[in-house]
């Protein structure tokens, strides 16, 4: 090797050591990416395991058609309830965040002057950096009592000629210290940044040569953005809302701090009055069975595996249609 | 051709009365700049230009690179205001009204002199829908579908894509988009057509299309074209404007003077290709 050196810079000579470095380099970095697949598949492998065993305990049938969540007392398995109870914080947060977050990035990519941009991302940066047990801790100390504050006020605002029926009219007079509600706010607010931020991304990447098309044809700002801009970033901005709506189905920390762990199952036809309930989600649940004393042993333990394998299945389910509508969308401008 | 459309700009036209050796259709004028001076930040893109474009004819702006013809081209319909550093000193009249007036609407000026680009940019949207929408967006109420199919029939298009209405309007050629562009800025019935090197990112035949249909345009609309090749100059337009470098007007005249017997040496030697 020492002798390879001294043949100097301008040597055409393929050096041995060079050779067995590139290849250690190369095999270095494909064991971490590999690595990342076996922790997948572990992933999979332990969960799947503990949930077949569950289901040949607890038929499957039962498990996905059951109307009570209650493992402990009841010994009853129906994840219903708790499906319910991801469901209203998901929709709910995504009624916030979707919108919001979309109008941001049309701000962002298309009104805001370079300084307000300097600001107003980072911000948003801030927001999305915020560890979500303050996002829970803020809904039980501070969202909350704001609303419950409110609603009074709101309540006299329905004339008194509206009849109010219980089942149909949203009437709440006071929220559940642990409510459906405030996490779904907060949870909505936690996602904003998501959506905004890979829209903004999607929008950015429009080109020009379509805006001025669009102002060249007498279009305003406002038509530019929405008429044009908007349509030709749907992959993008579709792929937001999606990996967005994931996050929520996922929350677990401040939906259990604000939410309660209280399966409810929808109140139909009125399902807006679960807002002001305690509700329980699946990821609550699993916090639940984790934090119980029957670790190890027993169908309540492995319930936690099947939950987890429901929530996988979800999740998993929401990233291959946020891919499929990336590719269904994507324009080659 | 068009008694009804003349006849409120009686005036503009003694002021032009100018006569030709080739008896253009109609000696309106349509746009006048006075003193025009624009700035890119310190850089002069424009100096004093004043020049008059008649209506329903064709004017070709010609002249090297960076020498400012695109740069008037959008100041006529104020594209430049999207471009912070640019300043705009001096008039341009349309219709007898300054554009640069703070109670003009750029969008409503917009709307009535359409533009066409170098690169075509059609809408990632259907081939229907590109056309139709200038007119959505300007409240049109009329039949939308067969307004669609006179501009594509005025763009020289309709026969090709009759069949395809729906399908993306990114799925064409590249000279069948640029028509799609030029079908999309005429469907909203603008006085004016703006084209900046609209055929030179195209092949030839595909160019030579751009070229008969503007031909054709003419007849209807105002056309105003920039282009850096000389021939197609020559070739369609009525009245050429030659800018040198610096931003400057060095001749206007009738297309056929300036290629002929231009009055400058520096036109001259920049048509026959010793500069530029």
């Amino acid at each position: 090797m020492s002798k390879e050196s001294e043949s100097g810079v301008g040597s055409l000579q393929r050096s041995g050591f060079v050779v067995r470095k590139e290849r250690l380099y190369g095999r270095l970095i494909a064991a971490c990416a590999v690595l990342t697949i076996l922790i997948t598949v572990g992933i999979i492998l332990a969960l799947s395991g503990r949930a077949l065993s569950f289901w040949s305990q607890i038929s499957p049938i039962v498990f996905f058609t059951g109307t009570n969540w209650s493992p402990v007392i009841a010994n009853s398995y129906g994840v219903l309830p708790l499906i319910s109870g991801t469901l209203i914080v998901t929709v709910f947060s995504a009624l916030i965040a979707l919108p919001i977050g979309l109008a941001a990035a049309i701000y962002l990519s298309e009104y805001a002057s370079d300084q307000a941009r300097s600001i107003l991302k980072p911000s948003l940066e801030i927001l999305a950096g915020v560890p979500t047990v303050i996002y829970g801790y803020m809904a039980l100390v501070y969202v909350t009592p704001m609303i419950d504050s409110v609603l009074p006020f709101s309540a006299q605002l329905i004339p008194p000629w509206v009849p109010v029926i219980p089942e149909f009219t949203f009437v709440m007079p006071s929220l559940g210290t642990f409510n459906a509600l405030s996490a779904s706010i907060v949870v909505g607010i936690m996602i904003i940044p998501m959506v905004s931020s890979i829209s903004e991304d999607a929008l950015s990447a429009v080109p020009d040569s379509l805006r001025d098309a669009g102002y060249g044809l007498g279009s305003t700002k406002f038509d530019v953005s929405t008429q044009i801009v908007v349509p030709s970033a749907t992959s993008g901005i579709v792929a937001s809302y999606v990996l967005a709506i994931s996050r929520a189905i996922g929350e677990t920390m401040a939906v259990t701090m604000a939410m309660g762990m209280s399966p409810q199952m929808p109140y139909f036809p009125n399902v807006l009055k679960n807002l002001a309930e305690s509700s329980q989600t699946i990821t609550a649940a699993m916090v639940q069975i984790a934090g119980a004393d029957s670790l190890g042993t027993g169908p309540t333990y492995e319930a936690m595996f099947a939950l987890g394998m429901t929530l996988f299945a979800i999740t998993l389910t929401m990233n291959v249609l946020a891919e499929l509508v990336r590719r269904r969308f994507r324009e080659e401008y | 051709m068009s008694e009804s459309d003349s006849a409120p700009k009686i005036q503009t036209s003694i002021e032009t009365g100018k006569t030709d050796s080739a008896p253009p259709e109609t000696e309106d004028v349509v746009i006048e700049s006075r003193s025009l001076d624009v700035y890119y930040g310190d850089e002069q893109a424009l100096d004093d230009v004043s020049m008059e474009i008649r209506e329903r004819e064709v004017t070709a702006l010609i002249g090297p690179s960076g020498c400012g013809k695109s740069t008037f081209l959008r100041c006529i319909n104020r594209m430049n205001d999207m471009i912070d550093v640019c300043r705009v000193e001096g008039d341009v009249e349309f219709s007898g009204k300054n554009v640069y007036d703070d109670n003009v609407d750029s969008v409503a000026l917009r709307r009535k002199i359409g533009i066409v680009f170098q690169k075509p940019n059609p809408f990632p949207k259907s081939i229907r829908d590109n056309v139709a929408y200038g007119l959505k967006i300007q409240g049109f109420d009329g039949d939308v579908d067969e307004r669609v199919e006179e501009s594509l029939k005025e763009a020289a298009l309709w026969d090709e894509v009759k069949d395809q209405l729906d399908s993306s309007g990114l799925d064409l050629s590249g000279g069948q988009q640029q028509r799609l562009c030029i079908a999309r800025a005429i469907a909203p019935d603008p006085e004016v057509v703006l084209m900046d090197e609209p055929t030179s990112a195209l092949d030839p035949v595909a160019a030579s299309k751009i070229e008969d249909l503007i031909d054709d345009l003419a007849g209807e609309y105002t056309v105003i074209i920039v282009t850096h090749n000389m021939q197609q100059a020559a070739r369609i337009s009525d009245r050429t404007a030659v800018f040198l470098t610096g931003g400057r007007l060095v001749e206007y005249d009738d297309t056929a003077t300036i290629f002929e017997d231009p009055e400058h040496q520096r036109v001259e030697d920049y048509i026959t290709g010793k500069f530029g």
